[in-house]
């Protein structure tokens, strides 16, 4: 539903280029069979019902999170070895965050609905759930640090060493919660584990959820960092009237 | 670019622009500074003068231009520029929980200066004993100014950029103080710094004028070695 | 002397000279495991918890520690001379993490102590040595990553608000690990030893981790623009 919204394009008049309405059109008519198929063509789970569609919500959403929070790592890699265009990889790892945190919030209260109706509970101290509301945490850390007003290189030099470190946190809090969780054998008889037989076209309506998914996160991190460009170019525009500006100071201030 | 500039020169601007936040602080200033050359910085506020010392400092990004301090390209690597280089702004750079002699020993500790140097340099400076164990928090302006140059004495800069040094002192701290910044030009360092008092310029031998982030002129006076 | 050593030896002449840990976070972590206990209102329910209530106590004065550790050097530019004078910024780092870690040990040894009287905790035998390495390797993650992210937020506005974010997230495995393993060592039935010591493991990779992911990222980190 949200895919409507967000790639209107009138709203994309200024940042928009031909490649990114073909993304535009390609996100909503895969969002379109994905609505469609997941409502009405693919069939109800044996065990879980219903409530199996979530998941042509959650997994793509969880998918786009990860590939989101890569994305900005590797691109604040980038920002930190490449002195001279920091703050073009900056906005890079800036908007995928961005797009990070909203999809991975969506994946937590997907998770929690499904979790509701096949666990009986919103939250289970599971080590994937537990590992994803940390990473969820940090980025949302991430996202205030890069809301500062400060120096823009200083922030994005210390917003780039916060994201390569979320990399490096992942498998360690993964890891520990596995352990942690381990040694609680209380197994619930309640809950299944989620897997779920899928057939072809279940399949199918996944893997388009997937690429529907990965569409908006691409029109959408592709729009955002051209914004936070125009601004910065107007910004740099502007220095070279602001120069002339600051050289007329000179006459009559000081004799 | 380097290569063009003579081993003998501390600081050679070329237009250089630094812009902060879109603010061109400084808009395209040329000059150049030889070693041992004592230079004051004139100028109104916000003319540019304490974003120069930070450019010199390598605190601060090259916009445009070219800017090569004590032999560094600090559109290349600003950091490297910063062992030779000793900034005193408006904060001195103490611990002022730490003793005035403590503050010294620790930076003689980091860059391998010895007990004797640290005794030679407050000694220099005029600290004494009850000063010298006095928290640096409880000092006077004068005397943590003092103790800061101290610390500058200790780590041997080379260039030594000082933001208003005179300011907050009195008139017999400020003879004392141009006679350390002499001292420390005959013994081989470059001193750069800024004032707004015209006054404070009489006896110095070079004099630059900055306004609206450009050199207004560059007075080389009667006494000394401008070249 | 080394840099690292000089470094350290400044904090904690520092620490020395105004006893802001022992006259200010050291009663503070006192007073929160006291609030623990009241809070929980079960003797039983406390002892239980003990070793988390220990370790939870000592992330929450950590940030204390870390955020004054990093306010000493920009109050007055200080490490600005600092990191100008040393060549290694990564030396920088170590010395600040080993203060760091000195003031913590002392913090977590008092907590320990007072865990035993006010929660009843006994430690004996062979699970002394646990505790101690236990001790020793959760407070040098503590301390390593403590002076990393302080170092992220140093002379940030909202930097109190955004310590506490930033670093508990990446502290959970420290805290999940240091809490089970003093499980063991404080004798709680639901861990054995052996897992005890399974989790020391843990807290070695991870001192080591952020080890190396701090004196890699220190130098862009305290590098200044304006």
């Amino acid at each position: 539903m949200h895919t409507a919204t967000t790639a209107a394009p009138g709203a994309a008049a200024r940042t928009g280029t031909r490649t990114t309405r073909v993304i535009g059109v390609l996100a909503l008519a895969t969002t379109a069979f994905v609505v469609v198929s997941a409502f009405f063509l693919t069939p109800a789970d044996s065990v879980q019902g219903d409530s199996v569609r979530i998941m042509y919500v959650h997994v793509p959403t969880a998918w786009v999170a990860y590939l989101a929070f890569i994305t900005t790592a590797v691109a604040s890699g980038f920002s930190l070895a490449r002195r001279h265009r920091t703050l073009g990889f900056d906005r890079v790892a800036g908007a995928s965050g961005e797009v990070g945190v909203l999809f991975m919030a969506m994946t937590l209260l997907t998770g929690s609905l499904w979790g509701r109706l096949t666990w009986g509970t919103f939250w289970q101290w599971d080590p994937r759930l537990t590992t994803t509301l940390f990473l969820f945490v940090t980025y949302v850390g991430y996202l205030a640090v890069r809301r500062i007003d400060t120096d823009p290189r200083q922030r994005a030099r210390r917003s780039a060493v916060i994201a390569l470190l979320a990399v490096l946190e992942i498998p360690l809090v993964h890891f520990s919660v596995v352990l942690w969780r381990s040694l609680h054998q209380e197994a619930s008889v309640l809950s299944p584990d989620g897997d779920v037989r899928l057939d072809d076209l279940m399949l199918f309506t996944l893997f388009a959820g997937v690429a529907a998914f990965t569409l908006i996160f691409a029109w959408l991190v592709i729009h955002r960092q051209r914004l936070t460009a125009l601004a910065d170019i107007r910004q740099t525009v502007g220095l070279d009237a602001a120069i002339a500006l600051r050289r007329s100071e000179t006459r009559g201030v000081v004799k | 670019m380097t290569n063009s500039v003579a081993s003998d020169t501390t600081i050679h601007l070329s237009n250089a622009v630094v812009a902060l936040g879109g603010f061109p602080a400084l808009a395209g200033v040329t000059f150049g500074v030889g070693r041992g050359e004592l230079v004051a910085l004139r100028g109104a506020n916000g003319t540019g003068k304490s974003t120069l010392l930070r450019l010199c400092a390598g605190l601060v990004p090259l916009t445009r231009g070219v800017a090569v301090v004590a032999g560094v390209d600090l559109l290349v690597n600003r950091v490297a520029v910063r062992p030779h280089v000793g900034l005193l702004g408006h904060r001195n750079g103490l611990y002022g929980d730490l003793t005035a002699k403590q503050n010294v020993q620790f930076v003689a500790g980091l860059v391998g200066a010895t007990a004797s140097d640290v005794s030679s340099a407050l000694e220099r400076l005029g600290i004494d004993q009850r000063v010298a164990s006095t928290q640096a928090s409880l000092l006077s302006a004068g005397q943590r100014r003092r103790t800061a140059l101290a610390a500058l004495i200790v780590r041997r800069a080379q260039l030594w950029l000082l933001d208003e040094p005179h300011a907050g002192l009195d008139a017999a701290a400020r003879r004392e103080l141009d006679v350390i910044l002499r001292d420390a030009t005959a013994s081989g360092a470059t001193v750069l710094y800024t004032t707004h008092e015209i006054d404070q310029v009489v006896g110095t031998p070079r004099t630059i004028t900055l306004d609206g982030g450009c050199v207004a002129s560059d007075v080389a006076a009667t006494i000394g070695s401008a070249p | 002397m080394n840099v690292a050593l000089s470094v350290a030896r400044k904090d904690l002449q520092i620490e020395w000279r105004t006893r802001m840990v022992l006259a200010r976070v050291v009663p503070f972590a006192l007073l929160v495991m006291v609030l623990f206990a009241v809070a929980l209102d079960s003797e039983p329910l406390v002892l239980r918890a003990a070793a988390g209530l220990v370790w939870l106590a000592t992330l929450f004065s950590t940030m204390l520690v870390v955020q004054r550790a990093f306010d000493i050097e920009t109050a007055d530019a200080a490490i600005d001379t600092l990191l100008a004078c040393a060549v290694h910024p990564a030396r920088v780092f170590f010395g600040k993490a080993l203060a760091l870690f000195v003031q913590l040990f002392a913090l977590v040894v008092v907590l320990v102590t007072a865990a035993m009287v006010l929660y009843g905790v006994t430690v004996s035998g062979s699970r002394v040595v646990l505790l101690v390495t236990v001790v020793i390797s959760a407070t040098s993650g503590l301390a390593l990553v403590g002076t990393l992210y302080g170092a992220v937020v140093a002379n940030m506005n909202g930097r109190d608000s955004l310590l506490p974010l930033l670093a508990l997230p990446v502290l959970a495995p420290l805290l999940i690990g240091a809490s089970r393993a003093t499980e063991a060592a404080f004798g709680s039935q639901t861990i054995d030893m052996a897992n005890g010591w399974a989790w020391v493991g843990l807290l070695g990779v991870y001192g080591i981790v952020f080890g190396a992911a701090g004196s890699a990222a220190f130098s862009p980190l305290t590098e200044s623009d304006s």
